[in-house]
């Protein structure tokens, strides 16, 4: 069932090709939001376990080198995929507007969409790794063509950053085909490979995945990339994209390297609070809102990361719920972020900050002040949720990083707050005489909205409701220390 | 020998010499009629590839100066198609004497398939001989074009010396091991220390196939040849000659020199011809890609990625197993049909907006959506990204070498080839870039390729995404001919 996702997304991109213009919006969102539908469905009314990686199809593909065409589920990837629907439905929503092109415009967000699912539940490592490199060229059309400011450059940047991270992968990938003689995920999670090998194998492997996720410092694609993005692009960059280099991290290069991830888990913790301070700092200074938003994503993905090197059961469950929190808080802030930048033409907080937009847009601003309270860890929002879990985890492990993520922690809240106080609040704006903004927000943008707000809210204040099933399938996973 | 048994095993070779000197006569006698020595030399190539699907599944003739085996036919039918699509791609570019010049491709396409089909040195080197020839005169065809001379010129005196190097080896083997039979020559050099002058037959002999698949440092005639050739020559020499040169240099490995190989893993380097094969595959793979980040005009771009797709294809060569053999016959197969399709898009271009350099695709999207979307999927596909096949043959190649040696030997290599991968997107991406992106600086009159230049685009886009997506129906082909 969950693989129609993959099927119904692909499909529906290549018939985008040969439809008339008009129609092309609504095949995009009846596409996504099937998608999201079977995701929805899938995680919410599957009975079976949750702690197994449960094959779902399994056909030889090329018999000759041991390639299969093999896709399975467990909870860690049947959340992905409902993020991944969820912010597909959302980008769609999001990008009613364009004109330019659309019906290439909506082909390569879902292949980026497909894509993803297709990571997410592949089983055969040479089947995840034909989906992951498939992500890579949509991104550059989507930005290069759609995108704003310094979109080239950014495209460019954002795709040679991704495939050099592939490159990592790739190398790592075949050490571990060629010593283990299969391309099975499950098979491949059970084979001893030896020590050595793993001592050199897991470091690139992990590092290949971890540029995608944004690890400091090999981050800076990411803001780049994110602001050079069209709306939809910057949704998908943050609310999938970077999850397929932490799910890939987690689900092949921990899981299969176990040695090796035991030596290095430190290093990681080090790299990720690191990221943590450093972007949250740097954003500090932003004066582009999406240059802020961008490294807001570096800093929270650090928190992925962290979660991940604590090799715990609470700490790796933590890591995947904020991929989910962080995909949606994310996708919500940089899509209001285009709502404002599509009605005023400016992303500068000084400019912005001159404008009034309290006034003017109501509904945004509160959107807004939502989703910075969610993103700076107010309890009640998933944000919450998910990185007290993870900092629970890593106390066990490394105490004093705790401490310094605290500092971390202070400077997300305080960048936060400085964008929202400037972009809605500022007291410049009382001095000038507001102007009704046009075009007015549009339903689909409130819907969308909406949508984001709803299931940060349902999270934040139900976290078991995802937990109950990420937890069985981490615990499922042979890295963890006891 | 029997020459009723000659006869039959060269069918394939006499029909193409026959239609050869029939498409010549009747250019000579009246140049009025292109299309029909287009159709005839098509003809001809049908035959022919009907002619090698009737061989007998295994024959030698005079010590294997004329073999036929699954692999052979199976490379000769490859070399067929693309000569195909090379008369298809000509018919539009309007040369004069299109008779001679369509029997010169078909005397080239006899030279690969006697390539092919001998597993004998001195009939490899007549074979190689006849295919250089007849492209040097392809390459400087286009008497209006200044570069088309230059460019066989440079073609011809590179190829002359390096077909003198070849001989020069052959002959060191040959005097060796008393025999240019390649079968026999593997057990002559069985359990000897490997002798100096030997190793010296084994590098000349090497070079001049480094130079037919432009491998660097024997690379230099190759971006003047893709520039400055009629575009159907261009597209002849990178794809046919290569797949050929390929199949040849892969035989000769694996059935004379198999003895020999040396070791080029980083930490246990050993005498032999695969250290050889692997400086030379790195240093294709560096200055390919790296020289290729400066052009501007696509067909020199195109030749510069080729050096350094000759260089990943060495690669399964220097694995030296049934897999990588069968990897690099896989890898050279979908970069001749991936090539020849790219040069049909060229062709196109150039013949609308009369020049090729990347000012000249911009916009194409616009203006021809199948085009673009048949070049996308060429580049895409050159670049090693999936569906396309060459990411799977990418993925086979690396693989293979990474296998081969003990304790990941190889791994130097399959590095510098990823990293070269990763260079090698950037050029490919700002080809689609221009296709894409830029607007058209010429007026923006939409392109109306024809029906026939539409489906055989379409037929090679479809192959790669086939070969990509199905890679098995041509890898279990090539594995069991190689057993």
């Amino acid at each position: 069932m969950i693989a129609w996702t993959i099927y119904l997304t692909f499909a529906g991109a290549i018939l985008l090709l040969f439809l008339p213009r008009a129609l092309t919006r609504w095949v995009a969102l009846l596409t996504a939001a099937s998608g999201f539908v079977i995701a929805f469905a899938a995680f919410f009314f599957r009975d079976g376990d949750f702690g197994h990686f449960t094959t779902i199809v399994r056909v030889p593909w090329v018999p000759a080198l041991g390639m299969e065409y093999h896709l399975a589920a467990d909870g860690i990837s049947l959340t992905m995929a409902l993020v991944t629907g969820l912010t597909a439905v959302c980008a769609v929503l999001f990008s009613w507007r364009v004109e330019e092109r659309p019906n290439e415009f909506f082909f390569w967000l879902l292949l980026v969409v497909g894509g993803s699912y297709g990571v997410f539940l592949s089983a055969d490592l040479f089947l995840f790794f034909v989906f992951y490199e498939l992500v890579i060229v949509p991104k550059y059309f989507l930005i290069a063509i759609w995108g704003s400011t310094n979109k080239e450059y950014g495209a460019m940047k954002l795709t040679l950053y991704s495939f050099l991270g592939g490159a990592l992968v790739f190398i790592a990938i075949l050490a571990a085909y060629t010593t283990a003689g299969s391309l099975d995920l499950q098979q491949l999670a059970r084979f001893q490979f030896p020590a050595p090998l793993q001592h050199w194998a897991f470091p690139v492997l992990f590092l290949g995945f971890a540029i995608l996720a944004g690890i400091w410092p090999l981050h800076t694609w990411a803001p780049t990339g994110h602001v050079a993005a069209p709306t939809a692009g910057s949704m998908l960059l943050a609310g999938i994209v970077m999850k397929l280099g932490a799910y890939g991290a987690l689900r092949v290069a921990m899981n299969l390297f176990p040695l090796g991830f035991a030596e290095w888990s430190k290093w990681i913790a080090v790299l990720a609070v690191i990221g943590i301070v450093w972007a949250a700092a740097v954003a500090l200074r932003q004066n582009d809102l999406k240059f802020v938003i961008g490294y807001s994503s570096v800093s929270h993905m650090g928190f992925v990361l962290l979660g991940l090197a604590a090799a715990n059961s609470l700490g790796v469950s933590g890591a995947v719920l904020q991929m989910f929190s962080h995909g949606v808080i994310g996708a919500l802030l940089f899509a209001l972020a285009g709502v404002i930048y599509y009605r005023t033409h400016t992303r500068n907080l000084n400019d912005l900050a001159t404008l009034g937009l309290s006034r003017t847009m109501p509904f945004v601003a509160f959107a807004f002040v939502v989703a910075s309270a969610a993103s700076l860890g107010i309890p009640g929002f998933s944000g919450f949720a998910a990185e007290i879990t993870i900092l629970l985890g890593v106390w066990k492990v490394f105490p004093v990083v705790v401490a310094i993520t605290g500092v971390g922690m202070v400077l997300v809240a305080a960048f936060t707050l400085r964008a929202m106080r400037k972009t809605f609040f500022s007291d410049a704006a009382r001095l000038t005489t507001t102007v009704a903004v046009t075009p007015p927000i549009t339903f689909a943008e409130k819907s969308g909205a909406s949508l984001l707000l709803l299931a940060t809210l349902g999270v934040g204040l139900d976290p078991k409701l995802l937990l109950d099933r990420i937890q069985p399938a981490v615990e499922a996973m042979r890295f963890l220390q006891p | 020998m029997n020459y009723l048994e000659l006869v039959r095993l060269a069918l394939p070779e006499i029909i193409l010499t026959v239609s050869a000197l029939a498409v010549l006569a009747i250019g000579l006698v009246n140049n009025r009629v292109p299309g029909f020595c287009s159709g005839l030399a098509a003809a001809g190539l049908l035959f022919a590839a009907a002619a090698v699907l009737q061989l007998p599944p295994q024959a030698v003739l005079s010590q294997g100066m004329l073999v036929v085996s699954p692999l052979n036919s199976l490379f000769q039918i490859v070399c067929l198609a693309l000569a195909f699509f090379t008369v298809i791609v000509a018919r539009p570019e309007r040369l004069a004497n299109s008779g001679e010049y369509l029997a010169l491709v078909l005397l080239a396409t006899v030279g690969l398939l006697l390539l092919i089909g001998s597993e004998e040195l001195l009939m490899i080197f007549i074979g190689l001989e006849l295919t250089g020839l007849s492209l040097y005169v392809l390459t400087a065809f286009d008497r209006t074009n200044q570069q088309s001379a230059e460019a066989g010129l440079k073609y011809f005196l590179f190829g002359s010396v390096a077909s003198a190097f070849t001989l020069f080896g052959i002959s060191l083997l040959y005097g060796l091991t008393k025999t240019t039979t390649l079968s026999a020559i593997g057990p002559q050099l069985a359990g000897h220390p490997l002798p100096p002058l030997l190793l010296v037959g084994i590098i000349m002999t090497l070079f001049g196939f480094a130079f037919k698949v432009a491998a660097a440092p024997f690379h230099l005639w190759a971006p003047d040849t893709y520039q400055g050739a009629p575009v159907s020559a261009a597209a002849f020499i990178a794809s046919g000659s290569k797949v050929a040169s390929f199949v040849v240099l892969a035989k000769i490995l694996r059935t004379a020199l198999h003895e020999v190989p040396g070791s080029a893993a980083w930490h246990a380097l050993a005498g032999g011809w695969s250290p050889v094969l692997a400086a030379l595959a790195a240093l294709s793979i560096i200055v390919g890609n790296f020289t290729a980040l400066a052009q501007r005009n696509v067909r020199r771009l195109l030749a510069y990625s080729a050096v350094a797709h000759a260089g990943y294809t060495l690669l399964g060569l220097i694995a030296h197993s049934t897999e990588g053999f069968s990897a690099t016959l896989f890898y050279t197969t979908i970069y001749g049909l991936t090539l020849v399709g790219a040069f049909g898009v060229v062709a196109f271009v150039r013949r609308e907006n009369g020049g090729d350099d990347l000012a000249d695709f911009a916009g194409l999207s616009q203006r021809s959506p199948l085009l673009a979307g048949c070049m996308a999927i060429f580049i895409l596909s050159l670049a090693g990204l999936p569906p396309l096949a060459g990411f799977f043959g990418k993925f086979y190649l690396f693989s293979a070498a990474f296998r081969a040696a003990p304790d990941q030997g190889l791994l130097w290599l399959v590095a510098l080839a990823l990293f070269g991968s990763l260079i090698s997107l950037y050029y490919y991406l700002i080809i689609l870039k221009a296709i894409f992106l830029d607007d058209s600086n010429t007026s923006g009159f939409a392109f109306r390729p024809d029906f026939l230049q539409r489906i055989t685009l379409t037929v090679f886009a479809g192959a790669v995404l086939f070969l990509g997506v199905a890679p098995e129906a041509l890898v279990n082909r090539i594995l069991a001919c190689l057993v």
